[in-house]
């Protein structure tokens, strides 16, 4: 499809599961599914977007591609390295190319540390450079994510939401990663801030070339921040396509529905809206055969007892359902 | 839209709340007014820190005495006042004619308490049904919220249910009583879209079938242009616009509305940069004494907009604005001061 040596980030059949411990002897009794056979490529330089509602694995594939937990089954190609099942040493190594923006700004940021401190960290830990060569660094950071200098020297609560999520944007670009995974950086976030934080991180993809893998839940916000979009439901990937082709021409129910269901801020434009019945399933039991048949409106007997894989109905355009 | 019953059946009439912050008072909702007719649905826009949920706390008379007063302005709730109600009074209203639904379906249920005891005691509290005759109704408005095993949910506890039916289960205790007015504040955040989706429509059918206005408090946009009427947009306490649907939405006035609504990423249209709007919320504590309280942030502020507090006047029939750019002639004395 494209030469691979674009392809910065391979994941085949991804699997997590968390193990659920239970009765006297703290036994392992059953798994969430969290991800489920999950497979993709994000080329070098593009944006991969990830909806799908609570609960459906889309943080927890992040966390699992950045070794954040460990994976079941499957591959993580990062670069032409299978990183799957690294450790120790050669992890370590590796993570300076990867690296995460977290969805609280209140939460991720150490309370006890100066901003300065939590943004040299990782260069501290990683280069050896001196004080001064840091400091510098860090300074070109605080400019590039919009905050003033003597930021440096105040602690996180001095800070609004928005501040809060450029300090957490400057640590993650502190090393130059290549990848860069960003899970609901601005859910959090009231609108007009929201903007300001989706801007820079659009600035700053051009500027260091960066690699993005987009999480949220909100479909408009993933449209206007990505090039392609994989949509998930209960740990498995059942549509993914480039975003024009996607929100254009949505093959699988699920998506469909997704998408019927946002508002849009026109009054007189009524669409006909899928509402779904029902709550997504349990993934410590999720239904035989496809994942969505308990919910979807076209269901056939097959879907019941038949697990659909991935096709290619368009060019680029891979949904994983009985109907195509 | 078909025709309205135009009478009010709620008037908020130039409303001041305020906090206590460090010995000193500070509003929170400074000189509101506003009114919801019968069977209308208005929605309350804003980001955080409006003003948006204290004014419906203040309607509601749910704020914590401690640290909150109304300091000034009316509340009337069909021709008369409850602003200054005993609480024994005001508990003949409030769940009955005047109901609330909350942002989190999960901390406002009480968790050792089965969602059957929960609705029961909206029946004990204002009416006369026995326990038996309670229990039948809880199940019938579980079902008619959507709720698909109401027999077995009635026994169950609050974590035992997902967020959107935990949702489900509040309108049902709102509704219990066939308000009058139902203050829903941000119903739908907490949840999925899809799940948005399907509280969204039973808002709109309990609406309809019950004849209810609706104040809606929202900080979605696409929320508000599918269910409201009319809409207000606050911003630091005050209303800044308020106008009927279709205005708002095809000529906002306001610079704030401008950019609030061109800021928001959109499935419909493609931009590379959304636009933004620089700065922050005041907080309480640091709000300009005078002025309009958005001139620090708004891209189209002049000189007087720091010294003369616009006033809320109508612009066009039923479009009305607060902003120095729409007003015909500025007090000149005023800008010298």
């Amino acid at each position: 499809m494209m030469a691979s040596n674009d392809v910065l980030l391979k994941v085949e059949r991804l699997k997590t599961y968390y193990p659920i411990k239970g009765g006297f002897l703290r036994r392992t009794i059953g798994f969430v599914k969290a991800v489920d056979d999950v497979s993709f490529e994000i080329k070098s330089g593009e944006t991969l977007g990830l909806v799908g509602e609570s609960g459906c694995g889309k943080s927890t594939t992040g966390r699992t591609i950045l070794r954040l937990l460990n994976p079941t089954d499957g591959s993580i190609t990062f670069d032409g390295k299978d990183i799957t099942f690294l450790k120790g040493k050669e992890l370590r190594k590796m993570r300076k190319h990867f690296q995460m923006v977290f969805q609280d700004p209140y939460a991720s940021l150490n309370p006890m540390q100066m901003v300065g401190d939590i943004i040299s960290e990782p260069i501290r830990n990683y280069t050896g450079r001196s004080m001064k060569e840091v400091k510098e660094e860090v300074f070109d950071l605080l400019e590039k994510v919009g905050l003033p200098p003597d930021a440096y020297y105040q602690y996180a609560h001095q800070f609004s939401g928005g501040q809060r999520q450029r300090i957490g944007i400057a640590r993650a670009l502190a090393l130059k990663p290549k990848l860069v995974v960003a899970d609901e950086p601005v859910s959090a976030l009231d609108v007009s801030v929201q903007s300001q934080v989706l801007n820079l991180l659009k600035e700053l993809q051009k500027e260091f070339s960066l690699t993005y893998l987009f999480i949220a839940h909100d479909l408009s916000v993933v449209k206007h921040m990505s090039d392609r979009i994989g949509v998930m439901y209960l740990g498995n990937l059942v549509e993914i396509a480039d975003k024009n082709s996607l929100y254009a021409h949505p093959f699988h129910p699920y998506t469909q529905a997704l998408i019927s269901a946002i508002p849009t801020p026109d009054p007189h434009k009524k669409k006909e809206r899928i509402v779904l019945q029902g709550d997504v399933p349990n993934p410590i039991n999720p239904p035989k055969g496809c994942p969505f048949h308990t919910r979807c409106p076209v269901v056939k007997a097959e879907c019941k007892e038949v697990k659909p894989v991935l096709k290619e109905v368009r060019a680029g355009h891979q949904v994983a359902c009985h109907l195509y | 839209m078909s025709e309205r019953d135009v009478s009010a059946l709620l008037e908020v009439k130039d409303l001041e709340t305020s906090f206590l912050i460090n010995g000193k008072y500070y509003n929170a909702v400074d000189g509101v007014s506003l009114r919801v007719n019968r069977k209308q649905i208005v929605g309350i826009v804003g980001e955080s820190g409006c003003g948006k949920s204290v004014m419906s706390l203040s309607i509601m008379n749910l704020l914590p005495k401690n640290i909150s007063r109304i300091r000034r302005g009316e509340i009337v709730f069909e021709g008369k006042r409850i602003d200054h109600l005993g609480e024994e009074e005001l508990n003949r209203i409030r769940g009955k004619e005047m109901a609330m639904i909350f942002q989190e379906p999960m901390t406002s249920l009480n968790p050792v308490f089965t969602i059957g005891s929960q609705i029961a005691e909206v029946f004990f509290t204002h009416t006369n049904l026995s326990k038996k005759e309670a229990r039948q109704r809880s199940i019938e408005l579980l079902r008619s919220v959507g709720i698909a095993r109401p027999e077995s949910v009635v026994n169950e506890y609050p974590h035992q249910l997902s967020g959107g039916m935990r949702q489900r289960v509040m309108i049902a205790m709102a509704i219990a009583c066939r308000p009058k007015l139902l203050i829903a504040d941000e119903p739908t955040t907490a949840l999925d879209v899809t799940v948005q989706a399907q509280i969204l429509e039973l808002l709109k059918d309990i609406q309809a079938t019950n004849e209810m206005a609706v104040m809606l408090i929202t900080h979605d946009l696409g929320v508000v242009a599918e269910m409201c009427d009319e809409v207000i947009v606050m911003y630091a306490g005050k209303i800044v616009e308020r106008a009927d649907v279709h205005s708002l939405f095809y000529h906002p006035k306001h610079p704030y509305t401008k950019l609030l609504m061109e800021s928001i990423p959109r499935m419909d249209r493609e931009v590379e940069t959304l636009s933004s709007i620089r700065g922050i919320v005041p907080s309480l504590a640091q709000m300009p004494r005078s002025g309009c309280r958005f001139a620090e942030r708004c891209p189209k502020a002049m000189p007087e907009c720091k010294i003369v507090t616009p006033k809320l006047t109508e612009h066009s029939p039923g479009h009305e604005v607060a902003c120095l750019l729409y007003e015909e002639s500025v007090p000149v004395h005023e800008v010298m001061k």
